[in-house]
């Protein structure tokens, strides 16, 4: 039916479309139909070994994996063009900066994931995907620090602009992409597609708590104490109206800051 | 002058007999669910002990609560916003389970469906985490039941500090008391503070502390941030939870289960009215033992005009204001002043507060030789340290303490020469600063503790929230969903599993 049929195509020129509407979809229905569900999934009452380093180291490694990938993929090459910075230079910081932050994350992982199989207080009470999940991150991490011994070998840069294209194309609906990716390594292609697995089971996993990062707590909330108030007049109002009715004149207004 | 109500609550530890209905009562209505066994929204510890989760007053250990910096500003004692952030991967304050206990069942079905066997076939424990059988049980919500354990586990009871301690572990020293302890519900609440979500709220009506649970993320640095321990991480939900204050119940103007069922009548639950103004300067007191002072100075006085005026122009409902005027727990802490805040030092502004317990004097054998000062017996000489109990209460400053204990005396005192020999003896009252009429209504509210005098509580004016018309049609009380008919994961917030609606079938 389809004699020039490659799978290729499938993986990297359609799957990632699938995999973002999940993703997004996904997100967005849960937050909506299910908020009670959107938590962190924390276990560290239950057991405190091992959670302390391996939680940080984790999360540590981890952020910077993400935005690593996140602003070196999506950074448009003529940036790096007019910016007059070498491929090779990027490259070099991407292995660095991300073999180390990967090793970092690799130990983490291996302690959270060490913890949670084999600590029964807290294999009891972990979900499939629960598990799932930290299997996936973890192989991903291995992967991809396994592609940066493949990537020692050429550090031009060339390679990397390949995948910059790639994911830059998919994001400007080039129906083309996936040529970009077709040659390389089997082992980027794994981490591309272990990459696209858990972008899709992102919302039906714990992940979802990393879109909760509390900025607002040190941004927009003013003070410390939250004071909610079920009353449909806030104070100002209320004192306004009464002030109406009692005929008075309009005393200077209280500080109304949060304490 | 921003004029706030909360019900507030007075434990009168005089004559609590540690029956523990109180904990079993609340246990049963809101923590019998996976994940919160081991938790008790109100338990009762025996002290001197270290209590439940062990240790929980050391805030050198946990860093509950507040702390004051040189100039004169408060964080949380675990750190201020960005430290709470940076801790957000793993929180080195935050207890384990094992220092409340693991919780744990019975093999209670094994009693009956054990087969024909030599031994007597018993029920042994079972761990409600893993499922796993307990050898031995470590530890328990009460472990220290009646003075249960060496005096020297005990004796590392924070309460202790500037007492000289070694001597109430013997036997003819040794001393005894009761602290059931919920939620303080806390003008300066520092779980709120602590919390990154912003899901724990104070509610502006009455001042319950309660917490948003679709907006709780589990971050769990309130469980941290509370200096009380009294916020519990469900880890089964994955969200933390807390005493509630029996808000549906006080809503309708009905107190709390603690309070309802309390066999020793005595929690009291009444209406304080407070200045919003003044928290934060309050709660920011220089000196530790200012602190009890300044939480007074935020209360305001429901029978002086002015504050009635400020009250009505912020939107206090009239029956409030009436219920503020009659507040048994108004008359106890401001009025009769022998009702005290919970480990004030905290900087939380807690409002349950507790009436010291009367004890027997030291060495009743030498009875010829007790202590006495103007007739009455000195409370100084009594069997439990008044420096224990400032330590407790005020902290650490005992003159409020003995000022309280002495009238509570008084009130035995003019109360016998009334009963026995029919006399009022305005002296004993006016020894202690107070006039026989005082004294007659103290004994009143505080010994007889008739229903109607422990509670007076206002309902909820549910005109000032919502339009009757908007909620016509609704789906009433629901959790998680709401009126969606999906079931979602297998927690509800009430236990059991979610019930489907069974439509009446037409039968021919």
């Amino acid at each position: 039916m389809l004699p020039d049929f490659d799978i290729n195509f499938l993986i990297f020129g359609i799957l990632p479309y699938a995999v973002l509407a999940v993703a997004l979809i996904g997100t967005i229905a849960r937050y909506e139909r299910d908020p009670f569900t959107w938590k962190t999934s924390s276990s560290q009452l239950l057991r405190r070994k091992q959670l302390m380093w391996g939680s940080v180291l984790f999360h540590g490694g981890i952020i910077v994996l993400f935005f690593g990938h996140l602003i070196g993929l999506f950074t448009p090459v003529w940036v790096l063009d007019v910016l007059g910075i070498p491929y090779g230079l990027k490259q070099w910081i991407a292995v660095l900066l991300g073999g180390t932050a990967g090793i970092v994350a690799f130990v983490g992982a291996s302690m959270l994931l060490h913890r949670r199989l084999f600590d029964a207080r807290i294999r009891v009470n972990s979900s499939f995907a629960d598990i799932a999940i930290l299997v996936a991150l973890w192989l991903q991490i291995v992967v991809g620090l396994g592609t940066i011994i493949l990537t020692l070998e050429h550090m031009d840069g060339s390679e990397m602009v390949r995948f910059m294209t790639w994911s830059q194309s998919v994001m400007t609906l080039q129906i083309n992409a996936w040529l970009q990716v077709i040659n390389v390594h089997w082992l980027y292609k794994v981490h591309i597609l272990l990459g696209m697995v858990i972008v899709a089971a992102f919302p039906f996993t714990r992940l979802v708590h990393m879109l909760s990062v509390p900025i607002r707590y040190v941004t927009l909330r003013p003070g410390y104490q939250v004071v909610r108030s079920r009353r449909r007049r806030p104070l100002e109002e209320r004192r306004r109206a009464f002030d109406k009715i009692e005929g008075k004149t309009r005393r200077p207004a209280a500080p109304t800051a949060a304490e | 002058m921003r004029v706030r109500a909360q019900i507030g609550k007075v434990l009168n530890l005089d004559k609590c007999i540690g029956c523990h209905t109180c904990s079993v009562t609340c246990k049963n209505v809101w923590t019998t669910r996976d994940g919160v066994e081991y938790a008790w929204f109100n338990n009762v510890e025996t002290k001197p002990g270290t209590g439940y989760p062990t240790d929980w007053e050391n805030q050198k250990r946990w860093n509950g609560g507040w702390a004051r910096s040189a100039s004169g500003k408060l964080h949380p004692k675990q750190g201020s916003k960005w430290r709470i952030l940076a801790n957000i991967f793993a929180n080195p304050d935050l207890p384990e389970i094992d220092d409340y206990y693991e919780p744990f069942d019975f093999d209670y079905d094994h009693l009956k469906s054990a087969p024909e066997m030599q031994a007597f076939p018993t029920a042994r424990p079972r761990s409600r985490i893993t499922g796993e059988r307990m050898e031995k049980i470590e530890k328990g919500p009460n472990w220290e039941e009646i003075l249960g354990g060496e005096f020297s586990k005990r004796s590392a009871d924070y309460n202790f500090e500037d007492v000289q301690k070694e001597i109430y572990g013997e036997y003819e020293n040794t001393f005894m008391m009761y602290l059931p302890r919920l939620c303080e519900h806390c003008l300066n609440p520092t779980c709120s503070a602590s919390c990154p979500s912003g899901a724990i709220y104070k509610r502006e009506e009455d001042g319950i502390v309660l917490i948003d649970q679709e907006k709780c993320r589990g971050w769990r640095m309130c469980i941290s941030g509370c200096p009380y321990k009294k916020i519990y991480y469900n880890w089964e939900s994955g969200k933390s939870e807390k005493c509630t204050f029996c808000y549906p119940r006080i809503e309708s103007g009905q107190p709390t289960v603690c309070s309802e069922t309390c066999v020793g009548r005595i929690r009291y639950l009444g209406v304080i009215l407070y200045d919003a103004d003044k928290i934060e300067a309050a709660a920011s007191a220089e000196r530790e033992t200012d602190l009890y002072g300044a939480q007074m100075d935020v209360f305001l006085d429901p029978n002086d005009p002015e504050v009635i005026a400020a009250a009505r122009r912020d939107g206090i409902p009239e029956d409030w204001i009436e219920a503020a005027k009659i507040s048994p727990v108004w008359k106890m802490a401001m009025d009769w002043k022998v009702a005290f805040p919970l480990h004030p030092e905290y900087r939380t502004l807690p409002m349950v507060w507790y009436i010291p317990p009367l004890s027997p004097i030291q060495n009743a054998a030498q009875a010829g030789q007790i202590a006495m000062s103007d007739q009455m017996p000195d409370v100084r000489s009594l069997r439990i340290p008044v420096k224990y109990l400032a330590n407790m209460l005020t902290a650490g400053d005992e003159e409020p303490i003995v000022h309280a204990l002495e009238r509570m005396s008084a009130m035995r005192l003019y109360m016998r020469a009334l009963s026995v020999d029919g006399v009022r003896d305005e002296g004993i009252a006016a020894r202690v600063g107070m006039s026989g009429r005082m004294i007659e209504d103290m004994y009143k509210i505080m010994a007889i503790a008739d229903y109607e005098d422990r509670f007076a509580i206002p309902t909820a004016h549910r005109e000032q929230t919502e339009d009757g018309a908007d909620i016509r049609g609704g789906c009433g009380f629901t959790d998680g969903n709401g009126c969606s008919s999906g079931t979602s994961g297998k927690t509800t917030m009430f236990g059991g599993k979610k019930k489907s609606f069974a439509l009446p079938t037409e039968t021919f």
